[in-house]
């Protein structure tokens, strides 16, 4: 059961690059919108485990993904930024009942996942463009380009949900 | 130290956390101020060959179109080399020669970042190095910045960091081309001083002062200009020949002379 976590784990960890990397970095849509759904990453990543280990894996995660698209530690940055606060989000969105041992995501209301999973979005695209622009002249720029890439990470992220949902146990 | 053990126990998610933000907000700083990093970049063998991996099976859903550039250019090749006044096998004395051409192809392409870099196949190997000009058919594409065995990384045009130098077609009056992180089809020049008579439409080439790009080589049309700020400088927006979604296939242009170029250059600003 264990060595099973890891391999999932692994496993989504590789296809998640490579999907981001290979597709939608060239999506280019409009121009400007490259969704972001390596996300779902965090999103999907087991509750209870070593928060540590998992704060580090996200780094790794952004890492890899601005090794391939030339963006130096920007989706590092990103990342672990919503790795570190998802238990505080996830205490916001589902209330104190995720503390409990049987708490599972697939058990959450449609509302309480989408919302968790916006919120992820939105801090980790407002963390993103302020680092990549990196002018606060070019504060409406941020903004267009947090909103319209938000929607449509949002967007493919619910898509990938209900593809692959996390299977109720 | 009891205590700081306990406090650093307690914390340590949070000191992991700020570790890990302080090493990538470092990465990225020091890149907007200096060079892109050497070490984390797609010219690098993993990603070069991922992509590689990649190019080698999208490459063949447009080779009619790619196929149709090339000949294209091949066909207003031929029309200057038969309209020379010259015999033109003196010109191919290779000791002669100032820039020599090598070509190379897109395997990653980027256009919606403030930073773009483009990665092609060729490296150190084809003897690709830094500083080294890169265009296609119809224009400037950038300029080389990181290089690995077999692949190296082209800082685009459009790139907030690019500056080359640039000049009216036909004229001296030479200014500097960067990119406002806008619209991937429009370059902006500045520095073309306010007596230089425009018209929209006019043709925009890369300038003698750049020991990178030859002389004249296309960039694009003067699309929209007006004053800037302080009122004596132009700002002129250029529409750009390439098409910078579609890239292909591209040259390398090495300038044999400028490493004396640029020694002779520093030499110079040290006195």
């Amino acid at each position: 059961m264990i060595s099973n976590y890891y391999f999932i784990n692994v496993i989504r960890f590789s296809l998640l690059v490579l999907v981001q990397v290979l597709v939608f970095n060239r999506l280019n849509f409009f121009g400007f919108i490259n969704p972001m759904v390596y996300i779902l990453f965090i999103y999907w990543y087991p509750i209870k485990q070593n928060r540590a280990a998992f704060i580090a894996l996200s780094f790794v995660l952004g890492l890899c993904i601005d090794f391939f698209s030339d963006t130096m530690a920007i989706n590092a940055a990103a990342t672990v930024t919503i790795a570190y606060l998802r238990p505080a989000i996830m205490r916001f969105v589902f209330g104190v009942n995720y503390e409990f041992q049987s708490f599972k995501l697939g058990n959450a209301t449609r509302v309480q996942q989408f919302t968790f999973l916006a919120l992820l979005i939105i801090v980790h695209h407002l963390v993103f463009f302020t680092l990549e622009i990196f002018s606060f002249a070019n504060l409406l720029l941020v903004l267009k380009k947090v909103f319209s890439i938000s929607l449509a990470t949002l967007v493919l992220c619910l898509l990938f949900g209900s593809l692959f949902s996390v299977r109720k146990e | 130290m009891q205590q700081i053990i306990n406090f650093i126990l307690r914390y340590k998610n949070f000191i992991l956390y700020l570790f890990l933000m302080i090493l990538s907000l470092g990465f990225t700083i020091q890149s907007h101020s200096y060079h892109q990093s050497s070490f984390f970049n797609s010219s690098s063998w993993i990603a070069g060959n991922i992509y590689q991996t990649s190019f080698g099976i999208t490459s063949y859903f447009n080779l009619d179109v790619e196929n149709e550039k090339l000949v294209e250019e091949n066909k207003r090749l031929r029309k200057l080399l038969f309209n020379k006044e010259e015999p033109y096998d003196s010109e191919l004395d290779s000791l002669q020669l100032t820039y020599t051409i090598s070509s190379g192809k897109v395997i990653k392409n980027n256009y919606a970042n403030p930073r773009n870099y483009i990665t092609i196949n060729k490296g150190e190997k084809d003897s690709i190095k830094p500083d080294m000009g890169v265009i296609t058919s119809k224009g400037i594409l950038g300029i080389i910045e990181n290089t690995s065995n077999n692949f190296a990384t082209v800082q685009s045009i459009l790139n907030e960091k690019s500056n080359i130098n640039a000049k009216l077609k036909n004229t001296n009056h030479f200014g500097s081309l960067v990119w406002n992180a806008n619209t991937y089809n429009v370059v902006q020049l500045i520095d073309i001083p306010r007596l230089v008579p425009l018209v929209i439409g006019d043709t925009i080439v890369t300038g003698g002062m750049s020991s990178i790009f030859p002389e004249n080589i296309p960039i694009g049309t003067i699309q929209k200009f007006d004053l800037n700020d302080s009122k004596s400088f132009w700002n002129i927006e250029v529409a750009l020949f390439n098409d910078m979604t579609n890239i292909k296939n591209v040259y390398i242009v090495n300038n044999i002379n400028r490493a004396e170029i640029t020694a002779l250059q520093k030499e110079t600003e040290k006195q």
